[in-house]
């Protein structure tokens, strides 16, 4: 249920917390270097930014690796529908800081990157204050980088492009960033919740961390609620809360709800009688084929369609390919075009036919995983709104101008 | 030990010529819009040759085999 750590202390509405009251009330992180890896591989934190990977596996492979390193803070929230990494910047920036300078002092990096959406003015603003409020080894270390306003500008290998060559497109991997980043350095990135999380392991340790959770989950997990809710926003709450309960904090749904979207844009649509039950936890939701992704909850409310949300959508994802790899420009834009055909002028066998056929051919075949996001998003859509799918009638007229 | 041999491909470099389909059909296709589908699993043995003149063939350099360890 709802549990306050990154998001406890004073009133969120009262702006940035200062570096003096954040170090009065929470002391400064005991533990780092091998300590700390080990106890966060103890601790079953798993990455906050939509892979879900586990954060000690990643520290180790960087620690693993010879040369000076860098840490990136990635708060670049390009998910539209995402607001808990700008939230949290703007309210609790040393708590992130702290986890990327444990990170530094930890990996002896040599640069602190706080990557950050350019759109998010506010959350910038805290984090480059904070960031000038840090004792001056750290200052010295630490820089702020904007992040573009592109849906792919937060994926690792984009973010360390941007910062290295200014350009923020995916690169091919392998080398992954943790082998080779930013200069060829072994680079960090990690987003900005999973660094608040790391700040507090380092104070209170695995064993505190892991007594939040449920169902199997560990921590607390930051959510944004949207849609058919009465009352949109970010949460927290413990990992393992499920849907329903997140929904009911938010003061319960505020029209009938035909369908869920977990995950955000590369998440899936589940059929809103099966969406309460399951438990917001990565690694638990990762079993069953789902993804928790950066958090977003959105309620599909009974009186909007389905088939022209998923079209509006993926015409979105094919806008955002960033035109580098073949397949994934020219397949989510034939996918995309496909499905605006379906919304707009009403089933056709062969546009159904098209879908099932570029939906298996698609992914796997870019650089990054834009296109398999966007293409499990598609398949999820053509089950959950199978149905409408098969007898869509024109809505063309219906589109606003 | 025996190692087998993988084409792999560069998504970035790869600008959809589809030399590689034409030189190697039994393990690549084209895709609607000319980018090439690789058949999952190792190049067998006797297209050993074939995927070799197709890597040469490539224009972009995007297309590579490599050798590894055979995977379980």
């Amino acid at each position: 249920m709802s549990r306050l750590r990154l998001l406890a202390g004073p009133d969120l509405g009262s702006g940035p917390e200062g570096f003096a009251d954040h170090t009065r009330r929470l002391g400064a992180p005991a533990v780092s270097g091998r300590a700390l890896i080990e106890s966060l591989v103890r601790s079953g934190l798993t990455g906050r930014g939509g892979a879900s990977f586990p954060v000690g596996q990643k520290w180790r492979a960087v620690a693993a690796s010879k040369g000076s390193r860098v840490v990136v803070a990635n708060g670049a929230e390009g998910e539209p529908q995402s607001h808990k990494d700008r939230l949290l910047m703007a309210t609790r920036p040393h708590l992130v800081l702290d986890g990327a300078f444990a990170a530094a002092r930890t990996l002896r990096a040599s640069q602190v990157v706080v990557y950050v959406g350019e759109e998010h003015g506010t959350a910038w603003n805290a984090m480059a204050q904070a960031l000038a409020e840090r004792p001056e080894a750290e200052r010295r270390i630490g820089r702020m980088t904007g992040a573009p306003h592109r849906y792919v500008a937060g994926e690792s290998s984009a973010a360390v492009h941007l910062i290295d060559a200014g350009v923020a497109t995916p690169t091919t991997t392998p080398p992954h960033p943790r082998e080779r980043g930013i200069a060829g350095a072994p680079t960090l990135v990690q987003n900005v919740e999973t660094l608040a999380n790391i700040a507090l392991i380092a104070r209170y340790g695995d064993e505190w961390f892991r007594s939040a959770g449920r169902r199997g989950g560990v921590g607390t997990v930051l959510i944004t609620l949207a849609g058919a809710v009465k009352h949109p926003g970010v949460l927290e709450v413990e990992a393992g809360t499920t849907i329903e309960e997140v929904v009911t904090i938010a003061g319960g749904i505020s029209e009938a709800a035909s369908a869920v979207l977990l995950g955000g844009y590369f998440g899936s649509w589940v059929p809103a009688a099966q969406a309460w039950e399951l438990p917001l936890d990565g690694p638990t939701l990762r079993s069953n084929g789902l993804n928790l992704g950066c958090g977003v909850i959105g309620v599909l409310p009974a009186s909007r369609c389905g088939v022209c949300d998923t079209s509006r959508i993926m015409r979105y994802l094919a806008e955002e390919s960033s035109a580098q790899c073949g397949p994934c420009f020219f397949g989510l834009r034939a996918l995309s075009d496909a499905c605006s055909r379906i919304a707009e002028r009403g089933t056709n066998r062969d546009d159904i036919a098209r879908l099932k056929k570029w939906s298996v051919e698609v992914p796997g075949r870019g650089a990054c995983k834009h296109p398999d996001g966007a293409v499990m998003f598609l398949r999820s859509a053509l089950s959950t709104f199978a149905d409408q799918f098969a007898s869509h009638p024109a809505h063309w007229r219906q589109q606003p101008a | 030990m025996k190692t087998e041999l993988h084409m792999t491909i560069d998504r970035i470099k790869c600008d959809g010529h589809g030399l590689c389909a034409e030189l190697l059909p039994e393990m690549i296709r084209l895709d609607d819009w000319g980018y090439p589908i690789i058949a999952p699993g190792p190049v067998p043995g006797r297209l050993a040759s074939h995927a070799q003149r197709a890597v040469a063939a490539c224009p972009t350099l995007a297309l590579a085999l490599r050798r590894t360890a055979p995977s379980k």
